[in-house]
């Protein structure tokens, strides 16, 4: 389990973290969502006592990281893959991590099967790896120890389409055994697919924070009809809010079963009718950090 | 609601109650530390160059200087020059590339007590020094056999054990400034710039100031560490000499390392 408690970090007058309060959760992936620069790589530094909090605190399993005797076997940290002597081969630097662990040697040659580096790779130096194989090596890092918990930052970045499906397996079957995961993410998508919780953060504040269910139940039903017009009409004559973009989709906040019911009184054929889910999250998204992004309001 | 089923459906977790896991101990750190500094081709031959240059000093040694002065003190100098300079380099390296090379996010994440790691570097500096300085004797001793051989001359062994130990004092004061410098700028080509600064470029610039200075060049010894510690080479040390290498050591080496050594527990790794 990982909490971080009324987290504040300010670098001058610049505040990157601010008051953010979560926990991640044994058997869940929780999901840690922001724009570029909102204060999730912050947030995680501060975690692993990398960088010191100006105020509130952070725990693994209750202790501080910094309190823990030999932290690779009851976390699994990957912050940032490219962050690794260029100069030496992935064996070496996984070899690095089990003798400073003081696992068996054998467990080199485990973990660089279980993230399918072949041994040529494993002899290749850092500075040749792709990103997607610094991922692989990175996330070999993090697990060598068979850690409870796992802090990744962005580990899905670089990876192709089979990496990013074998990434998904490997960490839902982690939190499945009992693990705790907390991965960061941009790609929407992505952390839609595994998250059981997410915490949006934008900012530095955190501007959401629930069960994925709950978080995207909240975003409402997409929904297309042969005459757009009169559903929106027939919706909004029963107090819901109803948006209707130009292409035809009606978005409104009411659940599915509501407008379902709505359409077959008014006796509307209806061609689309769905959980705003897929589109919500990054609708959710563009909502919930429109201050913080760049971009401006983009919702 | 749905958030509450979609737990329930799912197994419960196991809960994994595991033993404690036994702390690190700090001779394995060492190990680690140790390791690292041969593990990459630039550090590796690094190392190696340590012995290379051993082998090629006294080589010179051997076809160039006069046969009349061929001693064991002319081979140790000839290869003390150059190991003064390369020493204190692989200190500089052992600090700075956990920075340079981003490598401390994985190191620090693993033993999150910055202080015992920069203290597992400097034991595993030192321990390479020591080494490197046996070898260095050990090349300059065979060259000394075999150059009086050659020469048909009588072999002069003219370094005693005292100043044996004040050359190798002399070369660990200089990785230990290596180091210093390493924690205090954390960065490798600013660090090693640096360390020349200090050890090629310093004592020039100082030369003139020494010369048309009574004051300075009577007080030198207590200004100057560089100046100092070189009397370490020569051995022999008077009581003042010490005092002047602890005086000017404190400045020079001991209050930048407790500055550097604040900076490098309190900054943020990247």
């Amino acid at each position: 389990m990982i909490t971080v408690d009324s987290l504040s970090v300010t670098y001058g007058r610049f505040t990157a973290v601010d008051d953010v309060s979560f926990t991640a959760r044994p058997g869940r992936v929780t999901g840690f969502l922001g724009p570029n620069g909102a204060g999730k790589s912050t947030t995680m530094r501060v975690m692993v006592g990398l960088t010191r909090p100006t105020h509130g605190s952070a725990s693994i399993s209750g202790r501080p990281y910094a309190e823990l005797p030999n932290p690779g076997l009851e976390v699994g940290v990957l912050l940032d893959a490219s962050a690794q002597h260029a100069g030496r081969t992935g064996r070496e630097i996984l070899t690095l991590a089990q003798r400073t662990m003081g696992l068996p040697s054998a467990r080199v040659d485990q973990m660089l099967q279980r993230v399918s580096l072949t041994g040529s790779e494993a002899d290749r130096r850092v500075r040749n790896y792709s990103l997607g194989m610094r991922q692989r090596l990175g996330i070999a890092t993090a697990l060598i120890g068979d850690p409870e918990v796992l802090i990744l930052d962005e580990p899905a970045n670089g990876l192709d389409p089979a990496g990013i499906r074998w990434m998904r397996d490997l960490l839902r079957e982690y939190a499945d055994q009992g693990g705790t995961v907390l991965l960061s993410s941009h790609l929407l998508h992505e952390i839609e697919v595994i998250a059981d919780d997410l915490v949006v953060i934008g900012n530095g504040r955190i501007v959401a924070q629930g069960t994925k269910a709950d978080l995207l139940a909240a975003a409402g039903t997409v929904v297309r009809a042969a005459n757009p017009l009169v559903l929106v009409t027939e919706l909004e004559r029963t107090g819901v809010t109803v948006s209707l973009s130009p292409d035809g989709t009606v978005r409104t906040d009411a659940d599915p079963a509501h407008v379902g019911q709505v359409a077959l009184s008014a006796g509307i054929a209806l061609t689309e009718l769905r959980s705003a889910d897929s589109a919500g999250l990054e609708e959710m998204f563009l909502e919930l950090t429109a201050e913080s992004q760049r971009e401006g309001a983009a919702a | 609601m749905s958030a509450t089923t979609a737990t329930l459906e799912r197994e419960v977790p196991r809960a994994r109650t595991r033993p404690a896991p036994a702390p690190i101990p700090t001779s394995r750190i060492v190990g680690v530390e140790l390791r690292k500094m041969f593990d990459t081709r630039s550090g590796f031959w690094l190392m190696m160059s340590v012995g290379i240059i051993a082998v090629l000093a006294t080589a010179a040694t051997l076809v160039f200087a006069p046969r009349d002065e061929l001693s064991y003190g002319s081979f140790a100098g000839a290869i003390g020059v150059p190991m003064t300079i390369i020493l204190p380099m692989i200190a500089v390296l052992a600090v700075t590339s956990e920075w340079s090379q981003r490598a401390g996010l994985t190191t620090f994440t693993l033993v999150p007590h910055r202080g015992r790691v920069i203290a597992a570097k400097v034991a595993a500096t030192l321990l390479v020094g020591v080494v490197s300085i046996a070898i260095a004797f050990a090349v300059g001793a065979v060259g000394n056999v075999a150059g009086s051989a050659i020469a048909g001359v009588s072999t002069t062994w003219d370094i005693s054990l005292g100043n044996a130990a004040t050359i190798f004092l002399g070369d660990a004061l200089g990785m230990l400034m290596g180091f210093t410098l390493g924690v205090l700028i954390r960065n490798s080509p600013g660090a090693i710039v640096g360390y020349f600064v200090y050890a090629l470029v310093l004592p020039v610039a100082l030369e003139p100031l020494a010369a048309y200075q009574h004051w300075f060049r009577d007080h030198r010894g207590w200004l100057d560490f560089n100046f100092a510690s070189a009397a370490l080479y020569d051995g022999g040390l008077s009581g003042t000499e010490w005092a002047q290498i602890a005086v000017s050591g404190f400045v020079w080496l001991v209050l930048p390392l407790a500055i550097g050594l604040r900076l490098v527990l309190r900054s943020e790794v990247k």
